[in-house]
């Protein structure tokens, strides 16, 4: 599944050379990155890396200053976020975020806000409900009440709603009892067996490696490491700065 | 469990403990309901509101502002705190008690008062320190007396108030159906003897009510105990109905819902027509306000945009109204028909709402709001300016605007019934439209964007635009009801469009509940009937310059206690109890599935905690 350096034409997603500012502040410098179809890759990176800028940059909530942001082929650099969740990119965000007091159900379909397909809707529902039973059970509740790893099922339930072709997934582990961050990596593995192209942000390296088809390491707004998850987890540079070793 | 639990504990430890009292927490209320004794006092409200009676020459509304407080508080202090895993032992003698004790210690209060009114003059800063609350407070019988009664009173109430935990539960029943019943009956003298002459049964009110106002004597007894004898006899219908009616399916349900809703249109047309001037004028006035309400309910409540300046779309429709129909509009006078300058306003509405929106939508939280403020006062200031005096006739306004003529009825202001139907038509519009906004994509996109702005941008939401579309509406609703006030008042100025009027719907719409149709209907009539709108008196007309004390008190309290407002809607609070059993059974692991999830996290606790070492 790991593809080379060389930027393959067929890359769902795409940046080329991106820069962006907050203000006159340079967060990302030159970015190159590509995610192929079927791929599980994770972005590393300390605090203040340019890691969630990366994300907000993916889903148009940020406007690269310079460079190319490319979804399926077209440049989409001044397309808005709905243009983009239509197309195909969906984010399941840091804390994952649901909207607490609406339902499960509400939530789920708030998913689906773009798509008019009623009966993919429903089909797609199903299909949320056959990856996590549990969901179903819950549809009435109150998203808010829910135990944290519910609530991440929800969330990522309600991002498959808009049927994406590619995933984003902000920190997944963020604020996740140890054993839930285990049971959600293993989520996001059967996720990407079952065909699904995912880009995940996050901190815990270890974690994300042992899943990752392949990581771009993030420093301060500049890729410094881009390799395959086991030559990043071998790479010594990278044993020292983020997997805990000395 | 308790009783089995406590009968052996109390059994052998009631004596030595009885006394073993919180006493810094019977301090703690009873000099808090001292203070607030004195606080009502100096406020005068026992003195102006002495006329108002509610039992004939036994109890006035002026006693009642006083009389509540040490039973509130005897109330509270012995409220238990339910805590899970701790036995809560059955509420007993202490309890009591402690009541006791507070309502004592609360009399300090009026008694400090008595004797510093005496003794000192302080009428200066305080207008209400003088002889009049003197002599109320004393029951005109001298400073000894009162003294001796404040205590006694004090720990009467007091130890009442606490005893309500103690009574079983159907008691407690009666007692707060019969209080809440007589206070009712009691309040709604005027719309109860308007009923009452409407059918041609002043007999019976006659009797029923004191020629001064307030229930005489004996019809209060015999009405206790025929409100007394209700909860016994209805005891578990009124719930089974409900049930029932919610267990409803399909076709069933549909019709039940029908009956229930054609039940209470019926009601609506039919009753103003046996109601007096003054109540279907009151009840005109609700109308007026529950529209209003009904349009900030979507910008607040839905979308979760915090508006204070919403009077600003009231004033447009009320002077677009007038500038349209009026022979005396300054500037430019067609003299439209309503119905023809009603699709203007609804226009103009809707531009002002882009216009002032668009600027207003990119804010956030605080911005927002002091932002919508300064924008309400300035439409007002702009209509109130001399600059614009020549189009809009400056402070002096616009007058003359002329009753609508139906063809078949005309709708003015001297006949407020037909006022009340004209609002009652546009509420039920109102209500719809709210009704299918919440249920649509439109509303949910709304919620979402209430609940968190950014991950419903991340959704694909275009939240710019459904926020915009959530002003629109709101703004559409409130112009149609300035439309109304225009045409129901005969004139329009900038002064009946104060910002207290935007701030009277908030507090309208949070008291009510939030994003709740039925909440916002309830806050209407409990907020704007009972104590009146910012410049209409309500039911309760003595209340009048207590109004915003009331309002502003009721809207602290609502915010701490009961920030989901009057009705949470019957749905979500199912769903809660729901909610809860789901979780004890998950606790418990009672449930199938989650029995991997419990080892995967015994496991998963393991290596974590191997991960960390």
């Amino acid at each position: 599944m790991s593809a080379e350096e060389s930027s393959s034409p067929t890359a769902l997603l795409e940046f080329r050379k991106v820069n962006t500012h907050y203000g006159a502040v340079h967060i990302l410098k030159d970015v190159d990155l590509a995610i192929y179809p079927g791929e599980l890759v994770c972005l590393l990176g300390g605090n203040a890396s340019g890691k969630t800028t990366t994300l907000k940059t993916l889903l148009g909530m940020v406007t690269p200053t310079s460079g190319e942001v490319v979804l399926d082929g077209e440049v989409v650099n001044h397309r808005p976020t709905s243009y983009r969740v239509a197309n195909g990119v969906t984010m399941v965000p840091e804390n994952r975020r649901l909207f607490k007091r609406l339902s499960v159900k509400e939530n789920l379909v708030l998913g689906a806000y773009l798509r008019k397909d009623k009966d993919g809707i429903e089909a797609d529902l199903e299909y949320v409900f056959e990856l996590f039973p549990r969901v179903k059970e819950r549809l009435s509740q109150k998203s808010g009440t829910l135990s944290g790893g519910e609530q991440q099922m929800v969330a990522i339930g309600r991002a498959l709603m808009s049927r994406p072709k590619v995933l984003l997934m902000d920190e997944p582990s963020m604020g996740l009892a140890p054993a839930l961050v285990q049971q959600n990596f293993e989520l996001i593995q059967k996720i990407n067996d079952e065909g699904m192209s995912i880009f995940m942000v996050e901190q815990n390296a270890n974690m994300a490696l042992s899943i990752a088809d392949r990581g771009w390491v993030l420093q301060t707004g500049t890729v410094v490491l881009n390799d395959t998850s086991e030559a990043l987890l071998a790479n010594p540079e990278m044993r020292a700065a983020y997997l805990g070793e000395s | 469990m308790s009783a089995t639990m406590n009968a052996p504990i109390s059994g052998s430890s009631t004596a030595p403990a009885l006394f073993d009292l919180d006493w810094r927490r019977i301090g703690t209320w009873g000099g808090l309901c001292a203070l607030a004794l004195i606080l009502v006092s100096l406020i005068g409200m026992p003195v102006g509101l002495d006329r108002r009676m509610i039992i004939e020459g036994r109890l006035s509304l002026g006693y009642l502002a006083l009389l509540w407080i040490p039973l509130l508080f005897g109330y509270v202090v012995s409220k238990r705190v339910v805590l899970e895993g701790v036995e809560t032992p059955d509420p007993g003698a202490r309890d009591v008690l402690a009541g006791f004790c507070t309502g004592v210690l609360s009399g300090l209060g009026p008694v400090l008062l008595i004797l510093g009114i005496d003794n000192f003059n302080l009428r200066e800063p305080l207008v209400n320190w003088g002889p009049p609350l003197l002599e109320q407070l004393t029951f005109g019988r001298g400073t000894g007396f009162g003294i001796v009664a404040w205590f006694g009173i004090g720990a009467v109430l007091g130890l009442l108030g606490s005893a309500l935990h103690v009574l079983p539960k159907d008691v407690r029943r009666v007692i707060s159906f019969v209080i809440y019943g007589l206070l009712s009956i009691s309040v709604l003298e005027a719309v109860i003897s308007d009923l009452s002459e409407g059918f041609g049964l002043e007999s019976l009110t006659d009797d029923m009510y004191a020629r001064r106002g307030g229930l005489t004597v004996k019809s209060s007894i015999i009405l206790a105990v025929v409100i007394g004898v209700l909860p016994i006899l209805t005891k578990g219908r009124l719930k089974g109905a409900t049930n029932h009616y919610k267990e409803l399916q399909g076709e069933e349900r549909k019709r039940a819902s029908m009956m229930l809703f054609s039940g209470v249109a019926g009601l609506c047309i039919v009753l103003p027509l046996f109601l007096g001037k003054i109540v279907n004028e009151l009840l005109a006035n609700v109308g007026l306000f529950l529209l209003l309400a009904l349009g900030l309910n979507i910008v607040v409540g839905l979308a979760g945009i915090l508006d204070l300046g919403y009077v600003a779309f009231f004033a447009v429709g009320g002077y677009t109204t007038s500038v349209l129909t009026s022979a005396e509009s300054p500037f430019f006078a067609p003299e439209l028909h309503f119905g023809f300058a009603l699709i203007i306003v609804i226009i103009m509405a809707g531009l002002t709402g882009l216009v002032i929106g668009a600027p207003v939508i990119r804010m956030r939280g605080d911005y927002l709001a002091i932002v919508t403020l300064g924008f309400g006062e300035i439409i007002r200031l702009l209509f109130m300016s001399d600059w614009l005096k020549p189009y809009f006739g400056g402070a002096q306004g616009i007058t003359n605007v002329p009753p609508v003529d139906l063809g078949f009825a005309v709708v003015t202001g001297i006949d407020p019934r037909s006022v009340f139907y004209l609002v009652l038509v546009f509420c039920t519009l109102a209500i719809y439209v709210s009704w299918r906004l919440q249920g649509s994509r439109l509303g949910r996109a709304w919620m979402a964007i209430r609940e968190d702005e950014q991950v419903a941008e991340a959704m694909g939401i275009n939240t710019v635009n459904a926020k915009l579309m959530a002003f629109v509406v709101g703004a559409m609703m409130a112009a149609l009801s300035g439309a109304v006030l225009a045409a129901k008042v005969g004139s329009v100025f900038p002064n009946s469009f104060m910002i207290l009027v935007s701030i009277i719907i908030l507090v309208v719409v949070i008291v009510g509940g939030m994003g709740n149709i039925a909440g916002v209907l309830v806050g209407s009539f409990v907020l704007i009937g009972v104590l009146g709108g910012p410049r209409q008196p309500g039911l309760l007309q003595e209340f009048q310059s207590y109004k915003l004390l009331i309002y502003g008190a009721l809207l602290v309290f609502m915010m701490l206690q009961r920030p989901e407002g009057l009705v949470p809607s019957a749905r979500r609070s199912q769903e809660l109890h729901q909610e809860e059993f789901l979780q004890d059974a998950w606790l418990k692991g009672e449930d199938h599935d989650t029995e991997e999830a419990a080892a995967a996290a015994a496991a998963g606790g393991s290596e974590g905690t191997g991960e960390q070492a």
